[in-house]
């Protein structure tokens, strides 16, 4: 039987924010739900409710067929929950050791079998040679593994995962964004993680949440929330890059045309009738760059642009065209260097119609 | 250095020990309450622990006199039930120590506990720690520093107290009379050579004790 969480509540903190959380759910054994937004929207309070670390005023939560917290019921305490809670900074007890700090919940188990989980979980997470360390004495990846271990060493039901990558470096960060992808997968349990970042939550997660002042604004596959957001709020949450204004001029056979500034777009739609006010998301990433006209192409959209500035972001460089709208482009840095785009100059841009999303003004 | 001088600082020593580990139990349970507890009449219950602080202690002693005195509330229930007289006698040293100190050790092991950051204690509840095993294995460890030095500074207020003394455990030679009384009453008696003397054992100890404490407090900010 899978089990998963269902919580509708409302948190007011006083004279704060209010945290109302309607419909959530995990989505079964081995999957990642990601809770995407900006700081402050409220992401790491839902975790705490889950986690029993704070008790909302209304709603309920219900694990399975456990009821965890009903409005004017007890609250099942967070020792009877049976959660892995991890975190941000991770929180690691800083005057225990490595193997003291893994095996702290298992203080009812007898010391033979203690010795020997603690010894399992140590090598199955590759920290041997560690034991006897302080936090202090670890790297950022180190310390985010043995707070794993400790949250897991108990079997947990559900992983509560805090921002768990973004207390380390950049290279560390993407080494062992990896390693974790491989461990949820590998654990079969439902899994909750707070982050802000597109990458993180591309790489670790199956379904994303968006959160927006303290409410659940969107939710779906990740890929799908991150490139048809429902409003433009969302839009600007998951950095939709070019967010347009525009308007529908034809409309037929599943296809429309959007007017956007002098420019003529086609996207996908079959229930916009013209006039319908819009906006247009286009990611950068589904911009093609063309230098010379092009032969004939199968992108819909083709559209003279200028080259205004080039922003270089790490491996990648980030283009802004001027095509009577600003656009945004992501190229290698090395597809950059072959064009040899300068500011100023004249290029194509191709979109395919189904990459340019359209959201009702 | 007379035998006597000797006893009397050996009996004085002996007494604020024993106070400073009557009120360390009492001292940690007041501390962490006002540090971690939300509860009304806070204020006041830290108020009134405090308030030897600030009290002349003759005053203090005053009141214990009242209090534990064979008529007092507190004084005639210990007679009756238990068949303990506490005045005048060595019990009375503790008691006018205990309370003299005590506020020390509250107030350095609450901003402890204060310090100790609470996500610790939260992880410790999803692990499935309760409420007694998380004051003891984390909790108090973290806290450990500031409650050392709160312990040295309340046994060096112990040491060194005079005033409420006098008034519940009086000055009875080889009894209650504490180094600080021997001080005054060789002072009183035209002996201040003497009184020198032990004036200078009793700076010795409460420098030593504050610069241990001290140096407790200064390592524990460092880290």
């Amino acid at each position: 039987m899978s089990q998963d969480i269902e919580a509708s509540f409302v948190k007011t903190f006083s004279g704060g924010p209010q945290i109302r959380v309607e419909n959530l759910r995990t989505s079964g054994p081995a999957l990642t739900t990601v809770l995407f937004g900006t700081s402050g929207s409220g992401k790491t309070t839902v975790l705490r409710c889950l986690a029993g670390l704070e008790q909302p005023e209304e709603g309920s939560i219900r694990f399975g067929d456990e009821v965890w917290f009903e409005a004017r019921g007890p609250l099942l305490p967070p020792q009877k929950r049976a959660v892995g809670f991890v975190p941000q900074e991770y929180a690691l007890f800083p005057h225990l050791s490595v193997a003291h700090n893994i095996g702290y919940g298992l203080n009812r188990v007898r010391h033979r079998e203690r010795q020997e989980r603690i010894r399992e979980t140590i090598v199955w997470l590759g920290l041997e040679g560690l034991e006897r360390r302080r936090p202090a004495e670890l790297s950022g990846g180190q310390r985010q593994r043995v707070a794993l271990a400790r949250a897991l060493i108990g079997r947990p039901r559900l992983l509560l995962l805090d921002e768990p990558l973004s207390a380390l470096d950049g290279p560390t960060r993407l080494r062992l964004r990896g390693d974790l992808r491989q461990l949820l997968k590998q654990l079969g349990i439902p899994t909750l993680l707070v982050t802000h970042e597109r990458t993180e939550a591309l790489a670790l997660g199956d379904q994303l949440i968006v959160m927006d002042g303290g409410r659940l604004v969107q939710r779906g596959p990740v890929h799908e929330v991150f490139s048809r957001p429902t409003n433009v709020a969302v839009a600007g949450i998951v950095a939709m890059e070019t967010v347009q204004p525009g308007r529908v001029v034809e409309s037929a056979d599943g296809l429309v045309s959007v007017v956007v500034g002098q420019s003529k777009l086609v996207s996908l739609s079959s229930h916009l009738p013209p006039g319908t006010e819009v906006y247009i998301c286009i990611r950068a990433e589904d911009v093609v760059l063309v230098k010379g006209l092009p032969a004939r192409s199968s992108p819909r959209n083709s559209l003279s642009v200028v080259v205004k500035a080039l922003v270089p972001e790490g491996p990648i460089m980030r283009i802004e065209l001027d095509g009577g709208f600003p656009l945004a482009a992501i190229l290698t840095r090395q597809a950059c260097e072959d064009l040899a785009l300068r500011p100023g100059e004249q290029v194509t841009a191709l979109v395919k119609a189904p990459q340019i999303h359209l959201i009702p003004r | 250095m007379t035998r006597e001088d000797w006893q009397l600082i050996g009996f004085t020593a002996r007494m604020a020990a024993t106070s400073t580990l009557v009120i360390l139990p009492v001292g940690l349970a007041l501390a962490w309450c006002l540090a971690r507890a939300q509860w009304r009449g806070k204020v006041l219950l830290e108020t009134a622990v405090m308030l030897p602080l600030v009290l002349p202690p003759v005053v203090t002693g005053l009141a214990l006199l009242k209090w534990f005195g064979r008529r007092g509330a507190c004084g005639s229930w210990l007679h009756d039930t238990l068949g303990l007289d506490l005045i005048f006698t060595w019990r009375a040293v503790v008691l006018a120590l205990a309370v003299m100190s005590l506020p020390l050790l509250v107030l350095a092991s609450k901003s402890a506990f204060e310090e100790v950051d609470q996500t610790f204690e939260q992880i410790a509840r999803t692990l499935g720690a309760g409420e007694w095993r998380i004051f003891f294995t984390i909790t108090l460890p973290l806290a450990r520093r500031g409650i050392l030095a709160g312990t040295l500074l309340a046994f060096a207020r112990a040491l060194g107290e005079f005033g409420a003394t006098i008034m519940v455990a009086g000055n009875i030679p080889g009894q209650t009379t504490t180094l600080s009384v021997a001080v005054y009453q060789y002072v009183q008696l035209g002996e201040d050579a003497h009184a020198w003397v032990l004036a200078g054992i009793s700076a010795s100890v409460a420098f030593l004790a504050v610069l241990l404490a001290s140096g407790h407090l200064v390592r524990r900010t460092k880290r």
